[in-house]
């Protein structure tokens, strides 16, 4: 079974959110980055997981510049076969997915899975737009996968149960939580990752249907202030003029 | 890998917030491998050391499923070449395992010590290939556990004045003595010993745990690096075959190299303690208020915290330098004493202004700092004391000998 696997590096969950003056763009240093763990602890665990019973070859594929090898290797290192990156800074979900998509077509995937969203922006959207690319079936949020040699099996939760789906590849699926567990890499991996294939390609030429005009932060959660007794035109005021509820 | 099980005893098992720090960016000295297989082991010890490692400690248990955890991870012996049981990387990557194993505990990071350092070691390098086959591979495993026996009871920090012999009897020999303070010994199957033949030269050998004669209790009553199991070696007659000799390896400098690989992991080790109390008081510092606002407001707060970051980035910058020196085979003894000695007193030195900055609050197991300072009291004394190391240094600079 060949398996497609894209992944993406976002800001550990930790890091400090900053924005640059202007608003328009995500402030960098001193930021901590991982593989947005959707991709990594799930889509990836659960395709290399199958090509072990089923044989195969797992490719990952990541859209953007050389400082994501970092987290390439590593999906390597868990087990991946071979890795592409497409040499770009990208702009959009749909940039993503059209990139992702062009390479795909080239090749032939029996199933292409992904996160059901990053852990920065939770867009969520690459996995729909790729499969529309393709024109695949897409399964969202997808938390248990199997085959049984000739059909797949999928499960996702929905609102008060469980929606079980079979068919046939191709298709595209986003992983959500319980597809697979966590793998660490073990070093052994991580030496094996260094011999692995990643290719470098270009980029097909995409216009951007967005612009970002502005990223805020959301308002500061204001804690509770103590008024004293005595002071009951001042509660009065405050319960007027700050948070304006009389 | 088993999945992570919360001890009920401990009374509060807090999520691991570790963050590390790395205020002169020595990240960018590094190699992408070097940054995996750090994230990697500090993965582990979130998941795996830090939710049980209190309640070990507490009850001066040793959690021996982490050895299966640990070879299969990688962390033993991670310089040794692949098909002896190693990993094939660099020194600098055994350095960063080792300290982020020593950022859970000095215990877990010398269970990995001892068997990569002094005892797959020595056996790669000293061992015949017949030795290297028969071990290697399942100590890299975690099948087997090692442990290392130099130290005796009246000899420490003068392992040249050991008592223990080996006699020849045909194609065997008979063993004699006792080993003092062995990391490991009551659960190894087997112990890498050195003792003395009839001319009085040190020969090392590989011991066996079922071997007639051979014994090793266990020490009780540590109230430092509790987690990891310490005991005696005692040997009474043990018929040891010529086989389980180190063939070419005569003196001192076989089990001294050993140390120097053990010395150069603790190094980086305490590094990780260090970044763990640092990391957990500047927390607190922000969160406990006093007199209306954070303790990091206070200056003599901010004193403690900004030595501690000082210290802290001049210690990661000597291991970085010492394992680049390392990967040239150019790291001498002395130079790796300096690097121990120096960074070991800067992690005590951390933990205890670490331990004031949380206050009470510091002296309980609801945080790491009491089990690290405690944990580091052995470590300046182990693998070569802080004063010895400081007479290494001085012999090297002044070429005259204080031990003599």
């Amino acid at each position: 079974m060949n398996i497609l696997v894209g992944i993406s590096k976002t800001p550990e969950t930790t890091a400090k959110i900053e924005f640059s003056e202007d608003g328009k763009s995500f402030k960098s240093e001193g930021v901590n980055y991982i593989m947005n763990p959707y991709d990594e602890w799930y889509a990836l665990v659960r395709a290399i997981e199958l090509k072990e019973v089923h044989g195969g070859e797992v490719t990952v594929i990541n859209v953007g510049t050389i400082s994501n090898e970092t987290v390439i290797r590593k999906a390597l290192a868990i087990g991946a076969d071979k890795a592409v990156r497409i040499n770009k800074e990208t702009s959009s979900s749909w940039d993503t997915a059209s990139q992702i998509a062009a390479y795909a077509k080239e090749h032939s995937y029996d199933i292409i899975l992904i996160g059901k969203e990053t852990i920065d922006y939770n867009g969520g959207e690459v996995g729909g737009m790729l499969a529309e690319h393709l024109g695949v079936s897409f399964i969202s949020f997808a938390s248990k996968l199997e085959f049984d040699g000739s059909v797949f099996t999928v499960e996702k939760d929905i609102e008060g149960g469980v929606e079980v789906v079979e068919l046939n590849g191709p298709f595209v699926l986003s992983a959500a939580k319980g597809l697979a567990e966590q793998r660490i890499p073990n070093m052994r991996g991580i030496m094996m990752a260094k011999r692995k294939p990643l290719e470098v390609i270009e980029p097909i030429s995409d216009e951007g249907f967005v612009t970002i005009s502005q990223f805020t932060k959301p308002a500061e959660k204001v804690g509770i202030k103590m008024v004293d007794p005595d002071q009951m035109d001042e509660l009065v005021r405050m319960l007027s003029e700050e948070s304006k509820v009389i | 890998m088993s999945s992570l099980t919360a001890d009920n005893q401990t009374k509060k098992v807090k999520t691991d917030q570790f963050q590390s720090h790395d205020y002169y960016q020595v990240d960018d000295l590094l190699q992408e491998e070097h940054l995996l297989a750090r994230e990697a082991i500090r993965s582990w010890v979130k998941s795996e050391v830090s939710p049980i490692i209190e309640s070990y400690a507490e009850k001066a248990e040793c959690p021996t499923h982490l050895f299966k955890e640990l070879g299969e991870l990688g962390a033993f012996g991670p310089s040794l070449p692949v098909e002896y049981g190693g990993g094939g990387m660099d020194e600098i990557a055994y350095g960063l395992i080792m300290q982020e194993l020593e950022r859970g505990d000095s215990g877990i990071r010398s269970m990995a010590s001892v068997q990569g350092s002094l005892v797959m070691y020595p056996i790669y390098r000293f061992g015949s290939e017949m030795q290297r086959q028969k071990y290697l591979p399942r100590l890299g495993t975690g099948e087997l556990i090692g442990c290392f026996g130099l130290t005796e009871p009246d000899h420490g920090s003068n392992p040249s004045g050991m008592l223990s012999n080996i006699r020849k009897d045909g194609s065997d020999y008979i063993l004699n003595g006792s080993k003092m303070w062995i990391t490991n010994s009551p659960i190894a199957d087997i112990a890498v010993v050195w003792a003395k033949d009839e001319e009085g030269v040190i020969r090392g050998m590989i011991v066996e745990k079922d071997m007639p004669g051979f014994s090793a209790p266990e020490i009780h009553g540590k109230w430092s690096l509790r987690a990891s199991i310490t005991g005696e070696l005692v040997f009474e007659n043990v018929r040891v075959p010529g086989e389980n000799l180190f063939p070419e390896i005569r003196g001192l400098k076989g089990p001294l190299s050993c140390l120097s690989k053990a010395r150069y992991g603790i190094a980086w080790g305490v590094i990780g303690a260090a970044l763990d109390c640092y990391d957990s008081a500047l927390r607190y510092s922000k969160e406990r208020i006093q007199f209306d606002r954070p303790i990091g407001q206070f200056q003599l707060t901010q004193k403690k915290l900004a030595e501690m970051i000082t210290e802290i980035t001049k210690a990661q910058l000597l291991a970085w330098r010492l394992g680049t020196l390392a990967n040239n085979g150019n790291a001498s003894p002395a130079q790796i004493s300096m690097a121990k000695r120096n960074n070991v007193l800067m992690a005590l030195e951390v933990a205890r202004e670490a331990r004031q900055i949380h206050g009470g609050m510091g002296i309980t197991n609801e945080y790491p700092i009491m089990r690290h300072m405690m944990n580091l009291e052995t470590v300046l004394t182990y693998e070569g004391t802080h004063d010895v190391h400081l007479l290494i240094t001085g012999m090297d600079v002044t070429g005259l000998n204080a031990f003599k």
